[in-house]
């Protein structure tokens, strides 16, 4: 049988690991490569590299798209497993790039709503097994609203067209990412996945809000979800990603059993 | 001497299939040179991707003769990965009908869902239908990652070693005397990739 998946996801801001909060402050977590070598070790059933460096305010854009490409490129030798990277992706050429340097599937965002024909095109090259579009979600009082560009901008299409118009054009899986709770570990917000899933026929994965291991377990229990996804509650404690997948086996849900991995 | 040789027709996974081999200490290399093939005790061939894109490349880069030479004669131990296993099948229907190299006879066809989406993307397991080498030590405990939507049909179901669950089963490793399939992606599937990689590695 198909397992459902836990995937960490590695924020990296100028050539740096960090921590993020609302996708508004973060915090600094120091070399890269020591803790990414030491979460690709942790069982995990997917890795998402994500290169947030904002272009307009970094001291040296180019040096940091290369710090990021390089730890792709590193941790694609010893991982052995699925790697996903994402972050300024605008071109054909940005996904080729990145392929080379080892990784296996793309994310993207803000060119969805910049290049409507993006999605179709890329899925065409590169199969749609390679394509994932991350949707951030933000509520703002009533309204359950779109933002791309790192949460900066609102788009107005309507959500519902979104979906339709991703999954028509080929898109293989969608990373819904729900800003209000990035960090804030008070759970996922599972209404709010509901009511966006009945909108998606492929496999998609969630983030942002995972404070302990049982809300895992709430995403598998009360969602169709494939996959949870999670950042920063993997890194402040040793071995999480093994702890996390072992509480999730032994209360009986259908992930992989862990092993410690001698990688 | 145990050395690996892998097969390279521009395939985008060439280099995690060498990270594997080389992961497990073995010699190995990425290379169409006749004479490296020769010098190799193992074959692989990896695949993602289209099957007519797949073929194509295959016969425009590959020194197929050798290769056939080496597997048919000398009898070396060849693993096919994901579209590098398809491609042993005699025709593939994805997007028309296209032939492949023969080498198992069946016919490379579309998984059948209903409720699952297309392509089968994660982590599953294998049940074993015969008892192999190859499989030595890999129980259903044991998951593999998949991503794929189409499925190797076996014309003789006694090359089956292996079927995994999809709403349907399929095969999932296929072996006719040295030659072996797997529709998964060892070099993507951590410690169970590396204990089929060694498997493979022991048959000689």
């Amino acid at each position: 049988m198909k397992k459902k998946r836990v995937l960490a996801v590695l924020l990296i801001k100028d050539g740096v690991l960090v921590q993020s909060k609302k996708f508004e402050r973060y915090q600094n977590l120091g070399n890269p490569f020591v803790a990414v070598k030491r979460l690709s070790e942790w069982a995990s059933d997917e890795l998402i590299y994500l290169d947030i460096t904002d272009q307009n305010n970094s001291l040296d854009f180019e040096q940091s798209k290369k710090s990021f490409l390089d730890i792709v490129n590193q941790v694609s030798k010893s991982a052995l497993m699925p790697i996903t990277v994402g972050g300024g992706i605008r071109t054909i050429g940005d996904i080729e790039e990145r392929l080379a340097f080892g990784a296996d599937k793309i994310c993207i965002n803000t060119i969805i709503f910049e290049d409507k024909g993006f999605i179709e095109q890329s899925a065409r090259k590169f199969g749609s097994q390679c394509i994932v579009a991350s949707i951030d979600i933000k509520k703002v009082g009533d309204d359950v609203l779109i933002f791309s560009e790192k949460g900066k901008k609102l788009i107005k299409e309507n959500p519902f067209d979104i979906f339709k118009r991703i999954q028509d054009d080929g898109v293989g899986e969608i990373f819904l990412n729900f800003i209000d709770r990035d960090g804030m570990k008070n759970g996922y917000d599972i209404d709010l996945i509901n009511k966006f899933s009945q909108n998606i026929k492929i496999p998609y994965i969630v983030c942002g809000g995972a404070g302990q291991w049982s809300d895992f377990k709430e995403i598998f229990d009360k969602t169709n979800a494939d996959a949870a996804a999670a950042a920063n509650i993997f890194h402040h404690i040793d071995q999480s990603m093994y702890l996390a997948k072992n509480y999730l086996f032994e209360s009986g849900c259908n992930v992989r059993k862990p092993q410690l991995l001698e990688i | 001497m145990t050395k690996v040789c892998i097969l390279n027709y521009g395939s985008g996974n060439v280099k995690s299939v060498l990270n594997l081999f080389e992961s497990i200490n073995v010699p190995v290399s990425i290379s169409n040179d006749k004479k490296e093939i020769e010098r190799s005790s193992h074959l692989v061939l990896p695949g993602v991707g289209a099957f007519k894109a797949a073929m194509e490349n295959i016969k425009k880069w590959i020194p197929l003769e050798a290769v056939e030479k080496e597997v048919f004669e000398k009898k070396k131990p060849f693993l096919g990965i994901c579209v590098g296993m398809q491609v042993m099948a005699s025709n593939s229907l994805e997007f028309g009908n296209h032939l492949g190299l023969n080498w198992i006879p069946g016919t490379v066809c579309k998984l059948a869902t209903e409720s699952l989406p297309l392509p089968h993307i994660g982590w599953n397991n294998l049940s074993s239908r015969k008892k192999s080498g190859i499989l030595d030590g890999i129980d259903e405990e044991l998951d593999f990652y998949f991503v794929h939507s189409f499925k190797y049909e076996l014309r003789n179901k006694d090359f089956l070693l292996a079927t995994t669950e999809y709403e349907e089963n399929f095969p999932s490793v296929i072996n006719k005397e040295n030659l072996y399939g797997v529709q998964f992606h060892p070099e993507k599937s951590q410690i169970a990739g590396k204990k089929l990689a060694m498997n493979f590695l022991k048959i000689r």
